[in-house]
């Protein structure tokens, strides 16, 4: 990561960079930012900007039950951010070990996994989450849970792939002949390789797992009330939309801003990534 | 004296900032007459494709031409607007690229490719005329009946058809100017000798201005009437070709003409007749395909064999199997009295430290994220020494291959072609091996940096007795390192014997085939004579 600096000195990077790190930093220190307690219920339905008896301003309004709206997407970020990192952190490291093995001893073990991968895959990533979550009952737990079964799979075809091409490379034929361990060349010389489009993916599956968890807490399906999430704010405030618009319009804003911020990031990693190799051989090409 | 088809005149191309020069190309002038082909040399990185695009007006994105006068055909580009410039393109001056299969649509038939030169640059033609013209151009590359390959796709073709049906292409508008960038550098030496005779036979036919870029002086002297050498974006010196061959008066001419290997047998002290390494019926199927067929010989102890043949004669494939890094399918491999072919896991993972391998390329087989010292330090340990004792042995083998101390703490990245393939062979040293294997390793790099990985591979070899095998499709290459020579035609061998033997009396028609289509013999007459001279002299000095 060290020669990241680069890929930051273009505008809709920084953008980016400046989106996911104000809502990290809104998770971070949300006691302190959030002008309210987000469960503390003052006056139902204030309209953004109303100030209630006691002189409280409500940035962004309160919901019915009289939260004030700004606190609970505050305290929002760190349920998205927390459980979304979480889930795609153990989706990623299930993905990676079972590509790495899969194209790394290809054969039997790839079929298998690769079968294993495509099952999942085929079905409905929505009915996935709905079964699992019905099932075990909505937590943190269990949603990484869903998540993580839902999206390993599509991690493990990515790593497969470029395990593949990068088991061909000279490098890692080099490490074989010097009777390297499959273990360490795995972790070595194969995913240190593969890791800059991993990045890439990486920032964007964050994005929808926070959409997913957003989806869930809409459906009724994600983190019990009444921990404050941004999915579940828009399913709450769905009745009265048409009446109070603010009900739904800023958590809305709130996780279409975070994707953006984070596709615009993943972008600047994919264009700002030094290559990890150069054009093949041939003496004659442009100098 | 005719009217010259292309005239450069102080053509100057900057680069963009931070590179270690300031400008691509750096006031170069030179003309080309018709019916003249002027041979382009220059090693990596000295401009002479970036001058090609000059001339294209297809600068890449960054390169901006900073001065200078381009004329084809009289006509100066500069002022051209974008549509008389596309006009020109195929009209007055086409291009003949390196990659023959990346240069051609594998998704249309190649006469159609052909046809639709025809269709932009000569709408007016009717359709059947068209046609007509396409098969007469395609039979004018010498391809056996031209309607049935005209119906065929890319991928239907070997490498050499498909560089015809490029030069078909090139040729369809009749250009004054053909620019022709490295054309037979992907193709083997013997369809590359076809070729080249059919460049020369357009070119004497028809007239055409070439404007050659190469790197081989082989190609140079079978095939140019004058030779421009370009170092570092500039001219250094331009004359005809028995000028520039034999009485170079520039340095860097001159140094590079000597790298090029003679190609004759050099001589050698005969090493000792223990067989280090037996092979006996090696063979590999691809399911019913033979890929290596019966291979059996012995490979004395400190000797080098070179092992050469064209693409897909299973040169590669042999090492590969020697190496167990693809099953043989069947045979023995004998190294130090075992049966390499037959140990399993662990075993193998001890052994294989006995028999190691520089790779082609030099981008591609060192670990990008790695230090060089992690990776010689680790290569000493699975070769069974301590970690202290690992990096005493680093420090000594950049040493030796010639690379400075701090080259310890870099990366790949960091390091030239050359510099590359010499960190490869000090991890391959590392090991300690007993056997090196040496796959096509000086293929991609400069003949200057070619000669110096040559001499640093055969000096180890004096100090270690090194077994070597190394692989290669360029004889002359063989002709340096080998004291023996298996020439490989689809999977089989075809010869085997003494260099010298080989080179001067070979005895299987393939191998004699071979030798007559490496480029520049001719020339390596006059060359062996000055050579001769030139040590005759030396006693007298």
């Amino acid at each position: 990561m060290s020669r990241l600096p680069p890929a930051f000195r273009r505008v809709p990077v920084l953008i980016g960079f400046a989106i996911v790190g104000f809502w990290i930093v809104c998770a971070l220190l949300a006691p302190w930012l959030a002008p309210f307690d987000p469960l503390h219920s003052l006056q139902p339905l204030a309209q953004p900007l109303a100030r209630d008896g006691q002189g409280h301003l409500f940035w962004l309004g309160t919901d019915m039950l009289g939260r004030d709206i700004l606190s609970r997407l505050v305290y929002g970020a760190r349920t998205v951010i927390i459980w979304a990192g979480l889930a795609t952190a153990t989706a990623y490291v299930i993905g990676i070990a079972g590509g790495l093995l899969a194209g790394f001893h290809r054969g039997r073990i790839d079929r298998a996994l690769s079968f294993l991968a495509n099952v999942v895959l085929s079905f409905p990533v929505l009915v996935l989450y709905i079964l699992i979550i019905t099932k075990l009952g909505a937590s943190g737990f269990n949603i990484v849970l869903a998540v993580t079964f839902a999206s390993a799979p599509a991690i493990f075809r990515i790593v497969r792939a470029l395990t593949l091409d990068l088991r061909e490379r000279d490098f890692v034929l080099a490490a074989i002949t010097q009777g390297e361990s499959a273990v360490r060349i795995m972790l070595l010389d194969i995913l240190p390789n593969a890791a800059g489009p991993l990045i890439v993916d990486a920032c964007l599956r964050l994005g929808y797992t926070a959409i997913t968890i957003g989806v869930l807490g809409f459906l009724g399906l994600g983190l019990p009330p009444p921990t404050p999430d941004w999915g579940g704010m828009v399913n709450e405030g769905r009745p009265m939309a048409f009446a109070f618009p603010h009900l739904i319009l800023f958590p809305c804003i709130a996780i279409s801003s975070l994707m953006l911020g984070l596709s615009l990031l993943a972008d600047g990693l994919r264009d700002g990534r030094p290559a990890a190799f150069k054009p093949g051989p041939g003496g004659a090409g442009a100098p | 004296m005719t009217a010259p088809v292309l005239r450069i005149e102080g053509l100057t191309v900057g680069l963009p900032g931070g590179g270690d020069r300031v400008r691509a190309v750096d006031d170069v002038s030179l003309e080309v007459r018709p019916g003249e082909i002027l041979c382009i040399v220059g090693e990596s990185g000295s401009g002479k494709s970036v001058l090609l695009s000059a001339i294209m007006r297809a600068l890449p994105r960054g390169l901006g031409q900073l001065g200078g006068r381009i004329a084809v055909d009289g006509v100066d580009l500069a002022p051209l607007p974008e549509r008389r410039l596309r006009e020109m393109r195929g009209n007055s001056m086409a291009m003949i690229f390196q990659e023959p299969m990346a240069s051609l649509n594998p998704a249309i038939p190649v006469g159609r490719q052909i046809e639709e030169v025809l269709e932009i640059h000569a709408p007016a033609l009717p359709a059947a005329e068209r046609r007509r013209r396409v098969i007469e151009l395609i039979a004018d590359t010498n391809l056996p009946d031209p309607p049935a390959i005209a119906r065929r796709f890319p991928h239907q073709l070997s490498g050499g058809q498909c560089q015809r049906i490029v030069i078909a292409m090139a040729l369809a508008m009749s250009p004054k100017l053909l620019l022709a960038d490295e054309p037979t550098t992907a193709l083997d030496v013997t369809t590359q000798a076809q070729i080249l005779k059919l460049v020369r036979r357009l070119c004497d036919t028809h007239g055409h201005g070439i404007l050659f870029v190469t790197h081989d002086f082989g190609v140079v002297a079978d095939i140019a009437d004058r030779v421009a050498v370009m170092q570092d974006g500039k001219l250094v010196e331009i004359g005809p070709v028995a000028d520039i061959l034999d009485r170079a008066t520039h340095p860097y001419t001159r140094r590079l003409i000597a790298a090029v290997p003679r190609f004759t047998a050099a001589s050698r002290t005969p090493v000792d007749a223990t067989p280090c390494l037996r092979i006996a019926g090696l063979t590999k199927y691809y399911g019913p395909v033979a890929a290596l067929d019966d291979v059996t010989l012995d490979v004395a102890a400190g000797s080098t064999l070179a092992i050469v043949g064209e693409s897909g004669s299973g040169k590669s494939t042999l090492a590969k199997a020697i190496i167990r890094l693809i099953e043989p399918s069947g045979g023995g491999i004998e190294i130090g009295g075992r049966d390499f072919a037959r140990l399993r896991g662990g075993e193998l993972a001890r052994q294989r430290r006995l028999i190691q391998i520089v790779f082609q390329d030099p981008f591609g087989s060192l670990n990008p994220h790695r230090s060089v010292g992690t990776l010689l330090v680790r290569a000493g340990m699975l070769g069974g020494l301590s970690r202290a004792e690992a990096q005493t042995q680093a420090r000594h083998l950049v040493a030796r291959v010639g690379l400075k101390p701090e080259a310890l703490g870099r990366k790949p990245l960091a390091f030239s072609g050359g510099q590359r393939q010499r960190i490869g062979i000090a991890r391959a040293l590392a090991m300690r091996p007993s056997i090196l294997i040496a796959d096509e390793s000086v293929s991609a790099l400069d003949v200057s940096v070619q000669k110096q990985v040559l001499e640093l591979l055969a000096e180890i070899q004096r100090e270690t007795k090194l077994t070597m095998l190394f692989i290669t499709h360029d004889l002359r290459v063989a002709a340096q390192i080998a004291d023996h020579i298996l020439v490989m035609r689809r999977g089989r061998m075809v010869e085997h014997g003494a260099a010298s033997a080989v080179l001067a009396k070979p005895s299987h028609p393939y191998t004699a085939e071979l030798l007559a289509a490496t480029p520049g013999q001719i020339w390596e007459r006059t060359r062996h004579r000055l050579f001769e001279a030139a040590a005759a002299e030396i006693p007298s000095l």
